[in-house]
């Protein structure tokens, strides 16, 4: 979390992408009962609930107003014998793993960090690697605990539907979430059977992905945007299952639910900002390609390297400098492969550089109004800030809204109100909730100033 | 609220005939910021209006009394109030005058500094005020390199644009860390019409250059933009020179 301390109470706050900072009061509540008078409180510029700053744009900020950090919101019940959880918002996906995977239970989604919390899952309705067999994060949700902003206290169930439905994806923006009861999934073993394969462009890609997801319960491929010519979007798909206690070494074997991942590097504050710039990339794109195997099956991978690769390196944020970096992520629909294919082609030749693209098939939407994820295609690729990227994010955007396709809400940090209409048809009932429960706009964000929602 | 790439919602004018800083309310609203507030003297700026209106921005023209400094603190704050949130505040307000003119009527010359500096002062730190509570915007002032090293031909001029370039960059320190910042803009000959009676001095510019500094800067989060930039390397020497010799340049 990028936080400054100023004399005046008050703090920078920023995204994961470290953009724009705006400043706000921050306040971390230990207790729900703290949580509520903090809501109760309100000054005119609002509240906003915010929890391990991993929103790349700026969906946990409140210029002016009041940031409620929730990481002191601790604590989790675990039935073991259905693997149903009871959380405490604050409670990290890390923490959860933690405790979780001894017992034989794996999250119901995981994101590409373990650094996020239960509430800003449930905030972004948040997809993993299993999106085209499990769905988003709400699916596995039967029921959470939400502060009004009128400060009362509410269990949300699916029976509570107008509510519900605004809330799994609606960016805190209908109440403070404080806790969550969700279903997790039986695991016997701590570790992946992974199969990776290479596709030479991104139509073998998509076809290796739409005939070969379903056999896989997590997939997904890293993409080469930077590759030109016939090998345009060269990728490398990763597609696995968890691993049975049969499959393991005898060494382990001996501890077949360990699960213990260490963050090995930081980058520190002073790393030079052009570290990651077109040449570096390529040539780290060029070895990443290169290094992986042109098939393997059956490979078995700890937890962590396969989920969350990019938790070994602490802030590693820092790499894109001062200036900061923005995550573009868009859904395309079915049918909408040769839009892609010109993003692909516009990104590439745009020449921005972004390392780890990453291309995901997308099954069922959940109900969430504002959720992200749909039948599709979802490409995300890192955009350093740059004058000229201003152009090609105002293209990405036209072509995505043309297809029909929509941005990330939780990654966004450059579009404009007035796609946001075409883009989530029902921000309308969004809104209006919002005005029946929240006639004041107790709760805001720099997200929900500059789209309007 | 400004994007995670430097575009900008909202802008406010203050001093809406000002040739530049109508170009940086153009460049910002071509650039897509969707709502302008023209703060004028007499409400006078309806050409400015249609211009920004056709390029697809609403735009507000309120009256706007440069001098009036115990007026300014009310006005900002309705700005403020119906505007909602304020990305930039352009701060625009000035007059080149004539140095000979000056120099016969001290009254003149004085009136010129309450217009090129003392209602920058009242507006600026009513801005800033506003700024610090919403917790995010930027102030840009227009300051010039003849307040950089004041010089024998404008040195009325030049001594507002003095101070006017330390009290933004006093009141950027100030900000720091809440969100607000400052922007002190710092062009060289600007070809207006308020500069067309002084032969262009090397290295001018045109007002649309001085936006397009302005709009990079606003990316940048820039604390000083010189216009062109290489003003930059020049001033740091011509500041060092003998005041011997400075006293000679022509100009």
């Amino acid at each position: 979390m990028f936080v400054e301390a100023d004399h005046a109470q008050r703090a920078l706050v920023s995204g994961w992408g470290r953009t724009v900072p705006t400043a706000a009061t921050v306040r971390r509540p230990r207790s729900v009962a703290e949580t509520a008078a903090i809501l109760g409180s309100a000054g005119p510029r609002g509240v906003i609930a915010r929890g391990l700053g991993r929103a790349y744009g700026d969906a946990a900020q409140n210029a002016g107003g009041t940031v409620i950090d929730c990481t002191g919101l601790a604590g989790m019940r675990l039935d073991p014998e259905t693997g149903v959880v009871t959380a405490a918002a604050g409670m990290s996906v890390d923490a959860l793993l933690r405790a979780l995977i001894p017992h034989g239970w794996f999250v119901p989604v995981s994101p590409g960090t373990r650094q996020v919390t239960v509430g800003g899952a449930i905030a972004a309705d948040i997809h993993g690697k299993n999106h085209h067999r499990d769905g988003s994060f709400s699916e596995a949700l039967s029921s959470l605990r939400l502060i009004l902003p009128s400060g009362e206290h509410r269990l949300v169930d699916r029976s509570d539907g107008r509510l519900f439905q605004a809330t799994v994806g609606g960016m805190g923006l209908t109440g403070v979430i404080v806790e969550a009861t969700f279903r997790c999934i039986p695991i016997r073993t701590s570790r992946m059977r992974v199969d990776t394969v290479r596709a030479a462009n991104l139509e073998e890609a998509l076809a290796l992905m739409a005939e070969g997801d379903d056999a896989y319960r997590y997939s997904v491929a890293w993409i080469d945007l930077l590759a030109r010519g016939p090998a345009l979007g060269r990728s490398v798909l990763t597609r696995g299952d968890h691993a049975e206690p049969a499959e393991l070494t005898p060494r382990d074997a001996v501890d077949p639910l360990g699960f213990d991942p260490r963050v090995r590097l930081g980058v520190p504050p002073w790393a030079p900002s052009g570290l990651l710039n077109p040449m570096t990339v390529r040539a780290f794109n060029e070895l990443w390609f290169r290094r992986a195997p042109r098939e393997r099956r059956g490979e078995i991978q700890p937890l962590a390297g396969f989920f969350h690769p990019l938790d070994a390196l602490a802030e590693w944020n820092r790499l894109y400098g001062r200036r900061g970096f923005l995550q573009y992520q868009f859904l395309l629909p079915f049918g909408a492969e040769g839009t892609l294919q010109e993003i692909v082609e516009r990104v590439s030749a745009s020449g921005v550089a972004s390392f780890l693209a990453v291309l995901k098939r997308l099954g069922a939407a959940s109900g969430g109004w504002m959720s992200f994820p749909a039948p599709g295609w979802t490409l995300t690729l890192d955009v350093p800030v740059r004058p000229r990227v201003l152009g090609l994010t105002r293209d990405l955007d036209a072509a995505v809204l043309a297809a029909g396709g929509r941005v990330y809400l939780a990654k966004d940090s450059v579009l404009r109100a007035d796609a946001v209409e075409r883009m989530y048809p029902r921000v309308m009932d969004f809104r209006a909730l919002r005005s029946e429960i929240d006639p004041q706009r107790i709760l805001r964000s720099d997200l929900a100033r500059r789209l309007e929602l | 609220m400004k994007n995670a790439l430097g575009v900008v919602d909202s802008v406010v004018v203050l001093g809406g005939r000002s040739e530049i800083g109508r170009a940086i309310a153009r460049r910002l609203v071509r650039d897509g910021a969707s709502r302008v507030v023209l703060a004028v003297r007499g409400g006078a700026a309806a050409d400015a209006a249609v211009e920004l209106g056709e390029l697809g921005a609403t735009v507000t023209v309120v009256d706007f009394d440069a001098l009036d400094v115990d007026s300014h603190e009310r006005l900002v704050r309705s700005i403020f109030a119906s505007l909602g949130d304020v990305d930039v505040v352009v701060s625009a307000v000035g007059e080149l005058g004539d140095q000979a003119r000056y120099e016969r009527e001290p009254a003149a010359a004085a009136a010129s500094v309450r217009t090129n500096l003392v209602g920058h002062v009242s507006t600026g730190l009513a801005v800033a005020a506003c700024l610090r509570a919403q917790g995010h915007g930027t102030l840009v002032v227009l300051s010039s390199v003849a307040g950089i090293r004041t010089r024998r031909s404008n040195f009325v001029y030049g001594c507002a644009k003095a101070g006017l370039d330390g009290f933004a960059l006093g009141l950027a320190d100030a900000l720091h860390g809440t969100g607000a910042t400052v922007m002190a803009v710092r062009p060289g000959y600007v070809h207006t019409a308020m500069s067309a009676h002084v032969p262009p001095a090397p290295m001018s510019v045109t007002v649309e250059d001085v936006a397009d500094a302005v709009a990079d800067g606003l990316r940048r989060g820039a604390v000083v933009v010189w216009v062109p930039q290489r003003l930059a390397g020049v001033f740091a020497v011509l500041r060092l020179l003998p005041r011997s010799v400075w006293r000679r340049m022509p100009t």
